[in-house]
């Protein structure tokens, strides 16, 4: 399988002297990737720490896990590569369901936008300092949150927007065959 | 130039069709454009709506143009949105199978073999060395498969249209030999837990055998065709450079980022079923625009093509052995046993009715041929999943698009767009 | 003319002259049948390899699959439509002109497929009238083919002349089901759809 395991005692250090002081746990994962848990306020000196000192310059995802009704509610997880070292690592956190809210790092890796912005439309978490945080998959107007657990998978009124955009299409078209059918 | 360039604007320095370097200067800051200032002219905001042919999909880009230079590019997505993440944890480990061809449509079998290769990582399920040695194989006709892809609708949208047709006449090949072996020619979902639905039969290893025979002439071709054409070099040269730097930034993988310059191939640097044992070499670019991108895809395929022959040579000193583990708490036993033996049976009602893997997150990444398609999997413990997120490639070469194309001409969209080569199954999942 | 009004009412009872007419517009339609691919996901592919060399579908006139909906008659719905994605679906069958048939092909366009999903629209059809639907996921091309040669046998039994006469022509929408129930292009009615009936003097029911 993946050759990642051989070095995760070395990454584990070089993380570990990375992050220095901020208090972060490990976590051992199924697959063997350095995980570690931290606070949501330490957000982005870890990222700052990972990039600059741990060397790990991409990042690979920015997802999140709905545990209701567990409580703390929400994990997001961070994902990211080092090309340098050929190694991953894996930090997560736990938000809560109430205006939930974590920092984000697109000061740090630009490429997070759209991965900050799925998080944001599907679970409803707000990234503190993204600029431009708005819906990504689902329209604009769509009001619910689809990936959280008391969310039903066939949707609640999936056709409320298109009806209202059918309805003004047909009150302002003058021929027949558009505005009855 | 010696004119100094005051504050708040950006002189944006343009590539001409030949080469010749034109300036122009922008004034206003990227991304802040004000629309109402009659001094700028006027901004034309064009809509390249979620039906075009050029879009590869259905995706729409606003662009503001000034004249032909587009001045703002934002993307839009979601249009494909069918909801895939949620159909996980509402189905069920198994029977998402069947959705993760639908993600990238045009390379199925890569998505199975991900997919299955994350649940392989949660449950600890080793998969036996036939099992791994098949799916190499598809794995590299899937990809052989998306380049095509890649290649024809680039150089249709380019104008290029015989390209189109030959790499049809290629895929249909590939089709071909897939719907011998797995019974359809696209959306196989043949990969299982543990291995393989069923063993690769001799007939069907020496039809691909013949096909992989004749594919390279093929490839020199289209090499032919498009590597030394003035158009084709004129359109794609020097268009949508990206450095290192800014693929790391924003994580692009895969083509785009070997294309730029770096040595990083997950086949090579983080191998996964069996890919250490074989040997191929991994193109890399110079520049990292969409020629060198266009160059690295074709010599992908001929390296694909070496691995390709190299399964068919382990599979036949393997014949006859196990293609699936037969760890019976996730793998289907075989359906004569089912009929006959009770603890058999059980087993399949097991399976089939409430599987779960152990509790625990894993994430496996593989190299697709966008770049790094993952499957993050999250277990409760039970036969419910509790997260499957999907590390799509093509979202990261979707968010790519202003940072090359801002600034540039109408007309090198199209080249971008093609180059970057993302399918909207796997951007909107 | 004879009677007019009769919606099962039988091409010869509109004189012959009319039967002509129709006989003829009916053979220009159907060997030029223009598609408008709205390649949405994979049955997309799967209409591109349609479109390629080895399931031409030029020999059967549907040469000029032109992306414009302004120069099409027949719009292939090949993909999962979302909810999202609808509202350009239906602008684009509006800007078609008529006379225009829609093929829902795969079975994500003719009944949302496997996506019972909160974004997918369950069948194109709850949003604009469908004349032929293809099962398949994708469906192969030949399935497509045989589609539209199906097509071109329920074109033969249109008539465009008593259309002409009668103005303008509005789609069926069924608000018990959400669904729109026939395309308006005044086809005769049969019992058993899937089957060519041919022209003859009888009623037109097997």
């Amino acid at each position: 399988m993946n050759t990642v395991g051989l070095t995760v005692g070395l990454t584990a250090e070089r993380i570990a002297s990375a992050l220095g002081g901020i208090a972060h746990e490990s976590m051992t994962m199924r697959d063997g990737c350095p995980s570690y848990r931290i606070a949501p306020e330490q957000v982005i000196a870890v990222m700052t720490a990972l990039r600059d000192r741990a060397g790990f310059d991409t990042n690979v995802f920015v997802t999140a896990i709905d545990r209701f009704p567990e409580e703390p509610r929400f994990t997001v997880a961070w994902a990211f590569l080092s090309t340098t070292h050929n190694d991953r690592v894996r930090v997560y956190t736990r938000i809560p369901g109430e205006n939930p809210a974590v920092a984000t790092i697109t000061g740090l890796w630009p490429g997070t936008a759209y991965s900050e912005r799925e998080c944001f439309d599907m679970f409803g978490i707000d990234f503190v300092g993204h600029t431009g945080l708005k819906r990504l998959l689902m329209p604009d107007g769509y009001d619910h949150f689809p990936l959280r657990k008391d969310f039903p998978h066939q949707g609640i009124e999936p056709d409320r927007l298109y009806r209202e955009w059918d309805q003004r299409r047909r009150d302002r078209s003058p021929l027949r065959s558009e505005s009855q059918a | 130039m010696s004119q100094s360039t005051p504050p708040g604007t950006t002189r944006v320095q343009g590539t001409g069709a030949t080469g010749a370097r034109t300036t122009r200067t922008f004034e206003y800051a990227p991304g802040e454009v004000d629309r109402d200032d009659p001094l700028h002219g006027e901004f034309m905001e064009l809509n390249m709506g979620p039906q075009h042919p050029a879009t590869h999909g259905v995706l729409r880009i606003k662009v503001v143009l000034d004249g032909e230079n587009m001045v703002e590019v934002e993307p839009v997505i979601g249009y494909l949105h069918r909801g895939k993440e949620k159909t996980c944890e509402s189905l069920g480990w198994r029977k998402f199978f069947v959705h993760t061809d639908r993600l990238d449509y045009v390379q199925p079998l890569m998505n199975n073999c991900a997919y299955a290769m994350a649940l392989e990582k949660l449950g600890g399920i080793p998969v036996p060395e036939r099992g791994q040695t098949i799916r190499v194989l598809l794995m590299e006709l899937s990809r052989v498969m998306a380049h095509l892809i890649y290649l024809g609708t680039t150089s249709i949208d380019l104008g290029a249209v015989t390209m189109f047709f030959f790499t049809f006449s290629e895929r249909e090949r590939i089709y071909t030999l897939l719907d011998a072996y797995t019974g359809h020619r696209m959306n196989n979902t043949y990969v299982r837990i543990g291995g393989m639905y069923a063993d690769i039969e001799p007939e069907v290893a020496r039809e691909v055998r013949k096909w992989l025979d004749q594919f390279p002439a093929k490839i020199d071709e289209f090499e032919a065709m498009l590597t030394g054409n003035r158009i084709w070099f004129d359109r794609n040269r020097n268009i949508g450079i990206l450095t290192v730097d800014q693929c790391k930034e924003w994580s692009l993988t895969g083509p785009n980022l070997r294309a730029a310059g770096m040595e990083w191939d997950l086949r090579k640097k983080q191998p996964y079923s069996g890919y250490e044992h074989y040997d191929f070499e991994v193109p890399i670019g110079t520049i990292g625009d969409c020629y060198d991108r266009y160059a690295v895809r074709v010599e992908e395929m001929r390296q694909s093509v070496r691995i390709c022959q190299q399964a068919l040579d382990r599979l036949e000193k393997t014949r006859g052995a196990e293609f699936i583990s037969d760890d019976r708490r996730y793998v289907l036993p075989p359906k004569g046993l089912v009929h006959s033996s009770m603890e058999e049976l059980i087993h399949q009602f097991k399976i089939v009715t409430d599987m779960a893997l152990p509790k625990g997150e894993a994430y496996h990444a593989t190299e697709s041929s966008k770049g790094e398609l993952g499957f993050f999997v999250a277990s409760d413990g039970t036969s419910h999943p509790l997260r499957c997120h999907i590390r799509a490639p093509g979202l990261m070469n979707v968010q790519a698009i202003p940072v090359l194309a801002e600034g540039r001409l109408f007309s090198d969209m199209v080249s971008i767009i093609g180059s970057l080569d993302f399918v909207m199954g796997e951007v909107d999942r | 003319m004879g009677s007019l009004k009769s919606a099962d009412g039988h091409a010869s009872d509109t004189g012959f002259f009319a039967t002509q007419v129709d006989w003829v517009v009916n053979w220009g339609r159907k060997n030029s049948l223009w598609p408008m691919p709205l390649g949405l996901s994979c049955c997309g592919i799967e209409l591109m390899a349609m479109i390629g060399p080895k399931f031409d579908i030029a020999r059967f006139g549907a040469e000029a699959a032109r992306f414009s909906p302004r120069q099409c008659d027949l719009m292939v719905v090949a993909g999962t439509l979302t909810w999202r994605m609808a509202e350009a679906a239906r602008l684009i069958y509006d800007q078609m002109p008529d006379p225009k048939w829609v093929i829902a092909m795969g079975v994500c366009s003719s009944s949302g497929g496997m996506y019972d999903s909160y974004s997918v629209v369950q069948g194109v059809d709850m949003i604009l009238p469908v004349d032929l639907y293809v099962p398949g996921c994708p469906p192969r091309p030949d399935a497509v083919i045989d589609s539209i040669l199906k097509l071109q046998k329920k074109i033969e039994r249109e008539r465009p002349f008593q259309l002409l006469l009668e103005g303008d022509v509005v789609g069926e929408y069924d608000s018990g089901t959400k669904r729109f129930l026939r395309a308006p292009n005044h086809a005769v009615e049969t019992t058993r759809s899937h089957e060519v009936l041919p022209p003859s003097g009888k009623k037109g029911r097997a």
